[in-house]
This record gives C-alpha cells, sequence and structure tokens, in this order.
C-alpha cells in the first residue's frame, strides 16, 4: 500500500501541476477575447468574471479542461453512436481502419523478416534499405496514395489502412529480424547436435526467442500506424474519422472540437499500446518468463 | 509488352548477380556490401520504369523514373525554396529549441527524483500519443509561417529526447558514482565528467528517433495551413493537381532530407560516443 502511495504521488502532483498551468493558460491566452468583448459592451471586467468568461467561451483560443471533458461526455455518452456527431462513431472509423492497417502490415513485416533471416541475398539487399527507409519521413506519401487509389475507385477505409500498413511495417520488420537472430551460436549448435532441422529450429528457438523483440516493435507500430490513418484523412477532406474531425474543427475554429478529438486520439493509442503491454506480458508468462 | 517482359528479365538478372555476390567468396568485403543494395535499388527502379512504360499506366497514378527525375532537374528552385522553408526553418529550429528544452528539463527532472517519478510516466505516456494531433492547435495559435511548424516540431521531438536523456543520466554504476564521491567531486564535476559522458549514447539515440519525427511535424503541420511554399503545402497542392510528378520529386527531396539529417547526427555520435562497444569493432 505504502508503494503504491509512493509510486502515485509524484505522478498525480505532476498532473495536477499540468492542470493548473492549463487553466492559467487558459486564462491568459482568452484574456484578449473576453477584454474585447467587455470593451464593446461597454463593461468593465472584475477579476473573477474574467477567469470565468475565459473558461466558459464558445471559440476559447485554449479551452479549459472541464470544456474539454464536457465536450467529450456529450458527444460520446448523450450521442447515439450512430450518429455522425458522435465521436464514438469517429474514432472507430479511424481505429477499424488503424488495425486493419496494422494487421496487414504486422504479417508483411514478420513475413519479410524471415526472408531476411533465411535468404542471404535478401539479407543483404532488402536489409539496407529497411533500414534507411526509417530515416524517410514516409508520412509525406500519405496524400498520395489516398489520391491514386481514388482515382482507381479504391476509397473509404482501405487507403488509411495501406498508409497504416506501410508505416507499421518497417518498425515490425527491423525488430524481428533483430529477434529472429537473437539465439546465440551456442543455442544455435545445441539445435544441430539434436540434428533438428531448419523447421524445427525456426518453430522451437528462432521464434520463441524472437517475441519479446516483436512486442517490442508492436507497440511502436500501432502508435505509428493510429497516425498514419489519422493523417491519412487529411488530404482529401474526409468527413469521417480523428483527423476529419481535426480539420473540419481547424477550419471553423472550432477549438473544443480540436481538443476533443485530440484526446480521443490520444486515449486510442493509450489504450492499443497498453492492450498490446497486456498481451506481451501474458504471452511471456505463458511461454514461461519469471520475473 | 516487350517492356514488361524485359522487366521479368531485367529482375531475373539483378537477383542472380546479387546472390552470386552474396553467396560468393568476397561477400564479407565492404564493396559487395555496398554494390548489393545498390544494385537491388537500382534494379526496381529499371523496372518501375519498363512497367510503367509497358502497360502505359497513366501519369496520374505512377509516373516513371525518369520523368521524376526530369521534374526534380528542372523545378530546383522551387524545390530548394520548399526545402528551405520546411526542413531549414520549420524543422531544423524546432529541433534544436525542443531538443535544447528537453535536454535542460531532463537535468533538473534528474536532480529532483520526486520530479522523475512524477513526469517520467507522464512523459512516457506521451511519447506513445499521436502528437501530430496538435498541429491544428498550434497552427492557430502561431500562424500559418514556419513558427507554427517549429512549434508543432517543438512538441514532438520534446518527449523522447526527454525521456532517453533521463534514462542515460541514470546509466552509472554505483561504483562509478562512488569513484567520484572518493575523488570528493561536486555535483557539477560529476555530471559532467561522468554522467553526461555515460548518457550520450542515449541522448543520441533520441536525437535520432526525433530527426524523423522533427520532418513528418514540419510536413504534416503544413497540411493545416502554410504560405505558399514548403514540402508539405507543395505535396498536398500537387495532388490535387494530379501533378504526381512533382509530388513524387518533394517526396525525394523528403527522403534525402531525412537520410541527410540522420546521417548528420549518427556522425556526431560517432565522434561523441567513439568509446563506447557499439561504435567500436
Amino acid at each position: 500500500m505504502k508503494s503504491l502511495v509512493s509510486a502515485f504521488a509524484p505522478v498525480v502532483t505532476v498532473v495536477i501541476a499540468l492542470m493548473t498551468i492549463w487553466y492559467m493558460a487558459a486564462v491568459w491566452l482568452n484574456a484578449d477575447w473576453a477584454y474585447d468583448r467587455a470593451g464593446r459592451a461597454g463593461v468593465t471586467l472584475s477579476f473573477s468574471e474574467l477567469v470565468s468568461d475565459t473558461w466558459a467561451q464558445e471559440k476559447p483560443k485554449l479551452p479549459a479542461p472541464h470544456q474539454v471533458v464536457e465536450e467529450i461526455w456529450k458527444t460520446t455518452v448523450q450521442k447515439s453512436i450512430t450518429s455522425k456527431r458522435s465521436l464514438i462513431y469517429h474514432s472507430w472509423v479511424t481505429l477499424s481502419a488503424t488495425l486493419l492497417g496494422f494487421g496487414l502490415g504486422t504479417a508483411l513485416g514478420i513475413g519479410l523478416a524471415i526472408g531476411i533471416v533465411y535468404n542471404r541475398v535478401m539479407d543483404m539487399s532488402v536489409m539496407p534499405w529497411a533500414i534507411v527507409s526509417q530515416t524517410i519521413p514516409i508520412i509525406a506519401i500519405a496524400p498520395m496514395i489516398i489520391v491514386v487509389l481514388y482515382s482507381i475507385g479504391v476509397q473509404g477505409m482501405l487507403p488509411k489502412a495501406i498508409i497504416s500498413a506501410y508505416l507499421s511495417f518497417f518498425p515490425v520488420v527491423v525488430g524481428m529480424v533483430k529477434g529472429l537472430r537473437s539465439p546465440d551460436a551456442m543455442q544455435l549448435d545445441l539445435l544441430r547436435t539434436y540434428s533438428a532441422n531448419k523447421s524445427q529450429s525456426f518453430w522451437k528457438l528462432r521464434l520463441p526467442a524472437s517475441v519479446p523483440y516483436l512486442f517490442a516493435s508492436l507497440k511502436i507500430g500501432v502508435a505509428a500506424s493510429l497516425v498514419g490513418a489519422i493523417v491519412g484523412e487529411l488530404p482529401t477532406g474526409a468527413v469521417r474519422g480523428l483527423g476529419a474531425r481535426l480539420l473540419a474543427g481547424s477550419y471553423y475554429g472550432q477549438t473544443i472540437q480540436i481538443w476533443s478529438a485530440l484526446f480521443a486520439a490520444a486515449i486510442l493509442a493509450a489504450g492499443l499500446v497498453a492492450l498490446i503491454g497486456l498481451l506481451e506480458r501474458v504471452t511471456l508468462r505463458r511461454m514461461g518468463e519469471r520475473p | 509488352m516487350i517492356y514488361v517482359v524485359g522487366a521479368l528479365i531485367l529482375w531475373g538478372l539483378g537477383w542472380m548477380l546479387n546472390a552470386r555476390l552474396a553467396n560468393g567468396p568476397r561477400a564479407n568485403t565492404r564493396a559487395v556490401q555496398i554494390a548489393v543494395p545498390v544494385i537491388f535499388g537500382a534494379t526496381i527502379l529499371l523496372i518501375w520504369e519498363l512497367i510503367v512504360r509497358g502497360l502505359s499506366v497513366p501519369l496520374v497514378i505512377l509516373p516513371p523514373p525518369s520523368m521524376i527525375a526530369t521534374t526534380f532537374a528542372n523545378s530546383l528552385p522551387i524545390l530548394w525554396a520548399d526545402f528551405v522553408q520546411t526542413f531549414v526553418k520549420g524543422a531544423l529550429s524546432g529541433f534544436v529549441i525542443g531538443g535544447v528544452a528537453a535536454f535542460l528539463l531532463a537535468i533538473v527532472v534528474d536532480r529532483y527524483d520526486f520530479l522523475r517519478r512524477g513526469l517520467l510516466p507522464v512523459g512516457n505516456f506521451m511519447a506513445a500519443l499521436p502528437i501530430v494531433g496538435t498541429a491544428p492547435i498550434l497552427v492557430m495559435w502561431f500562424g500559418f509561417d514556419w513558427q507554427s511548424k517549429a512549434a508543432v516540431v517543438v512538441v514532438m521531438v520534446f518527449f523522447p529526447i526527454l525521456v532517453n536523456t533521463v534514462a542515460g543520466l541514470r546509466d552509472t554504476s554505483d561504483i562509478q558514482r562512488d569513484l567520484m564521491r572518493t575523488y570528493g567531486a561536486s555535483y557539477g564535476q560529476t555530471l559532467f565528467k561522468l554522467r553526461l559522458p555515460a548518457a550520450m549514447p542515449f541522448i543520441f539515440n533520441g536525437l535520432k528517433i526525433a530527426t524523423t519525427l522533427a520532418l513528418v511535424g514540419a510536413i504534416v503541420a503544413e497540411f493545416f495551413g502554410s504560405p505558399t511554399r514548403g514540402m508539405g503545402f507543395r505535396i498536398s497542392t500537387s495532388v490535387g493537381q494530379l501533378a504526381l510528378d512533382m509530388v513524387w520529386a518533394e517526396i525525394v527531396v523528403a527522403a534525402l532530407a531525412g537520410s541527410f539529417f540522420y546521417g548528420a547526427i549518427a556522425l556526431c555520435e560517432k565522434g561523441v560516443t567513439f568509446w563506447h562497444p557499439s561504435q567500436r569493432s
């Protein structure tokens, strides 16, 4: 119990400090508009009036946290999930593309990694490019993929999923190659003394040894997938999805809408990473890992 | 049709050549290790060219590499202006500001254990979030010009560098710190002579992650509004005009900028952390 308190107390303090800074920043950033309006109405604002006004504007520069929470509450719990204004609906549009792309990218990435580990030619020709591609802002091709696929009649979830797949693909390849190569010479030699063939040494040694590496890159990959799906919604002016909410919010100055979409994206990302962390712990425990 | 057959033959030839090189006696020499990926890349480009010509793929779907190269060569002034706007003004300044801020905060966080235990979980959490999403907000606050792009980059690079620097500053063993204590070294001396040098591999790891993020941030932020130049602006408007050769030329610029940026950081790393096992071989 005591260790739990000592673990959470600093985090809670920091979060409270951040909230305080946020509220004060809201007063500071929104004060201009409040003074402007008061000046035109011919009234002078007392300090408490100023504060209450800056925390309750309709299109503030920086919405106060409770406004964002209220908006999220209104657009999730109080709207039916089929409504065009429901945040759950938009989150699902983005999440489904993310998951499809993440699944595709992971499967292809594992496949290529196996090819690289077992085929020397592939290793030497493809691996340098896979590493270089990590330094390239791949997201730059997102708009093009969307438009090209649109022009050949593919639209909706698939183009976004392809961008997601592309972004999660390379971390998985690099991590899996490292993982499949992680058994050392002694372990490989042991299997040779058992006269294990290639597939046995793959299923019984290399694949199990790669699991921790796989999960580490899956966490990176799933976060990248979500970013890919959100960015994939930007260039075509999509009307559905979290990226579309961000874009529409920025066109019409609906800051509260932007912030609530941002929080929804953050919750999704945190949830996905936590889910993979949970899977990791369960899998590793079943494989016999001792803490 | 003859082009497509040519492409297939070329693929076979390139693969055979690489197979011979990779399985040959000189496979471990540096020349072969560079030649194999280069041959692979060149084969892909040639096949791309032949297939696009052979099947007469419309230009709005995939322009051939030769056309991209021509566009690249013909629009160097535009590409250079976009590069300066997005990379030098947006990404680089944001990278420097964010990096310095994260580094200084990391030293403060490391000094006070309470802060470390409070900020580090929050920082780790933030590092996994889709921070590009803050782009529309920052564009609204800082206007359309490069300042808002730099702000997005600052937010994006901040947390990876912070988390890595804090982790690095803790990467000294008790024996090493005790040795400094027996020398009667002050906090500052221990920091500069032992802990910062020991943290360098971690810091550079954070910086390398941040190079890609910086470019991504600067480009994506331009999708939310920008002056009439910049790589993200050019990409989104050229896509709108279906001028895909221009889009690809801009992607080449982004790829070159990203690789050189990463390479420059890796080179600095080599100079600074020459003592680290991963740099010796």
